[in-house]
């Protein structure tokens, strides 16, 4: 009974770390499908982490908090495609030079505005934060093992960008598959010119592709600062863009492989914090640290074919031109 | 846009960099200014923190040696048309190699350590930067993707050798003994004394003279040799490559091997010149520097050893202005930093296009005079 208590305790806490990594992953899916590196995600969640805490720790309202995230990560989404897709500078240059000034600015202007060594204010008065939502009956299901606490622990008491997050990943898969927008989206990553050929803009779809990474990844932010803890700290990202990255590749860029991809690495996360010098029968103690560097290894080893293909869209990292 | 007109050749390699620069240091004044602080008095300041003392030259060159490692680093792998973003990762694996040397040959002399250091720093960065390369040459692996993954990895092999095998024993904080003393680097100061000259105590070492051999071993590397000649054919065009006998791949895993190697120098001016022992995080993010300090000094090594001592300055002169501007931290420098990526990296060609307008030749009219 303890051990099922503890593997239902480990899949809620897969799935609170989980959140952020879809949401900026479903990003990626975007703008990648779109035939642009979106190495940017970290710098942009990180962007609207501060912004969605400063504006809530400033007005008390965690609404205006996420629109203010989702607004910096657009607006820096948006510079990105400048830089690749108007001016076709290098993709990856572009999105290093983000993620670096974001990294420093976040804490620049903490200082000044808050002057508490780099981070926000806590969000603890009411409103502030997106806080657990509790379903009808949960602590009455709790005392029930299967399927009471089941139900308690995973279906309910989480924040409504959980809930948001889950209800993406059909909604991406809808949009790329079943709409018109997604087909052109999913041609220009492959196959600009021919798109271009058709008359239809391949600037517009970039961008477009790009306002929605955008916007995602403001939404993912948030969660960090505003939902899952509270306040902006520096490098709260901590590497969780360049991870939801590999998970998009590990997924080969679908959206249902890549929510099993968020999912399964966020279970290492999650399994490295309960393993912490615990010692398991068998294998003894696991370094913490070779648990955590799980979803590195295995993307690296998916990427030279040695564990299934990843092959990414076609056009990816090329800037497109009409003339050459 | 039409390519009837281009910019003549030192337009591009000096014009341009300095134009981005400038844009880059516009910027980061209007930030300044925006935070309630004179943007003219923090450049002040910060040059006056960067150059105005012995003090300050010292601690500006110090950075700056790490900052030619890494930008070397960066620039070998861009020769080739590789895009090593994995610097950081190498660095914390070359310091580890450059250690381990110093940590088990205590009691040698130092020029007889100091071969071994190089060789072990330059050996463990390579072989973290060959596995990349070899997966770009051999499997195909998008090699910005595996060196970002494998600087994840090189932290976490870093945490646990220091935490659980490599710690002083009876310590809390992750990191190794100290180097025994005969192992250091000889500071600047110290060498200085020994001719007659007087020179304030900082952490400049010889590190910084292996620097400028570094940047000259490279220019000889890329522009005097059969596989620099190689490598830059590679990174131009892989079918001409091809055509002329040159395996992309064989270049591909070499380029990313040097690459590597350079950036595992970082140690020896980090740890065996001022730490004087293995640390968490010892590379501090001068990996990335690295790319910020190619890009502006163009990939050559006199563009990037300049390059390094505008950004090592940066550095230093960024720590004085905190003490002087409490509302500005030193993450300001980081901006900086981002910003001048940005303006002489990824938006490159918004200043190319205004620029080939005003001061534009023709390159297709060979019957034009003068």
């Amino acid at each position: 009974m303890e051990t099922y208590t503890l593997i239902v305790l480990l899949l809620a806490a897969t799935i609170r770390v989980a959140t952020p990594l879809l949401l900026a992953a479903l990003a990626g899916m975007f703008s990648e499908r779109s035939g642009v590196i979106d190495l940017g995600l970290e710098g942009k969640m990180l962007g609207a982490a501060f912004a969605a805490a400063a504006v809530s720790a400033t007005t008390g309202s965690a609404w205006l908090g996420l629109g203010a995230g989702v607004a910096t990560a657009t607006a820096l989404s948006l510079l990105l495609g400048v830089a690749c897709v108007t001016y076709r500078g290098n993709q990856v240059v572009a999105a290093m030079a983000v993620n670096i000034m974001v990294g420093g600015l976040g804490p620049t202007l903490a200082v000044a505005w808050f002057n508490l060594g780099g981070q926000t204010p806590q969000l603890d008065a009411a409103g502030q934060r997106f806080t657990a939502i509790v379903w009808p009956w949960a602590s009455v299901a709790r005392e029930n093992p299967f399927p009471g606490l089941l139900y308690a622990e995973l279906l309910s008491g989480h924040n409504l960008v959980v809930y948001f997050a889950a209800l993406l990943v059909p909604a991406t898969a809808w949009v790329l598959y079943r709409t018109r927008f997604g087909l052109r989206l999913r041609a220009v990553g492959e196959n600009p010119l021919a798109v271009d050929t058709a008359g239809i803009s391949v600037t517009a779809l970039r961008y477009q592709a790009m306002l929605i990474s955008g916007a995602l990844c403001g939404v993912a932010g948030t969660y960090l600062s505003v939902a899952a803890s509270s306040g902006f700290v520096r490098d709260m990202t901590a590497g969780k863009g360049y991870l939801a990255l590999a998970a998009l590749i590990f997924g080969k860029w679908r959206p249902y492989p890549t929510l099993a991809a968020c999912v399964l690495f966020a279970f290492t996360d999650a399994l490295a914090a309960r393993l912490q010098g615990v010692s398991l029968p068998l294998v003894g103690i696991v370094p913490v640290q070779f648990i955590l560097a799980l979803p590195y290894l295995l993307t690296v080893l998916l990427l030279a074919g040695f564990v299934g293909r990843a092959i990414a869209p076609r056009a990816i990292g090329v800037p497109y031109s009409k003339e050459k | 846009m039409s390519t009837a007109k281009q910019l003549p050749r030192w337009a591009d390699l000096i014009l341009l960099p300095l134009v981005g620069l400038a844009a880059a240091l516009l910027l980061s004044a209007g930030i300044i200014a925006l935070l309630g602080e004179s943007p003219t008095q923090a450049m002040k300041l910060m040059v006056d923190g960067a150059f105005g003392s012995q003090d300050s030259i010292g601690y500006s060159l110090f950075y700056a040696t790490n900052f030619i490692f890494t930008g070397l680093a960066v620039a070998v792998a861009f020769h080739a048309g590789l895009f090593n973003i994995g610097g950081e990762g190498q660095a914390y694996i070359g310091g580890l190699g450059s250690g381990l040397v110093c940590l088990w040959l205590g009691n040698w002399p130092f020029w007889a350590v100091l071969p071994i250091a190089i060789a072990g720093g330059a050996g463990f960065g390579a072989a973290w930067a060959f596995l990349p390369g070899w997966l770009q040459a051999k499997r195909g692996s998008h090699i910005v993707i595996t060196t970002i993954m494998f600087n994840f990895i090189a932290s976490a092999l870093m945490t646990y050798l220091l935490v659980n095998v490599l710690i002083k024993p009876g310590q809390q904080s992750p990191e190794t003994r100290e180097f025994a003393s005969g192992t250091w680097m000889p500071f600047a100061h110290e060498m200085l004394a020994r001719v007659g000259l007087n020179f304030t105590s900082t952490p400049l070492n010889f590190a910084f003279v292996l620097a400028v051999l570094a940047s000259i071993f490279v220019w000889l590397f890329i522009w005097r040799t059969r596989w620099g000649y190689a490598l830059r054919v590679v990174g131009q065009s892989h079918d001409a490559a091809v055509y002329a006998g040159i395996s992309p791949a064989r270049i591909t895993i070499m380029a990313m091997s040097l690459s590597g190697a350079l950036a595992g120098c970082l140690g020896l001016n980090e740890l065996m010149g001022s730490q004087h022992r293995v640390l968490i995080d010892f590379p501090g993010g001068a990996g990335f520097v690295g790319i910020a300090v190619a890009l502006m000094g163009r990939n050559h090594p006199l563009g990037i050893f300049l390059a390094a001592v505008l950004f090592g300055a940066l550095y230093q002169g960024g720590s004085q202005l905190t003490f002087d501007m409490p509302r500005i931290n030193r993450d300001m420098v980081v901006v900086i930093q981002g910003l001048v990526i940005l303006s002489c990296g990824a938006l490159e060609n918004m200043f190319r296009q205004p620029l080939t307008v005003l001061i534009g030749r023709r390159s297709v009219s060979p019957a034009r005079k003068s």
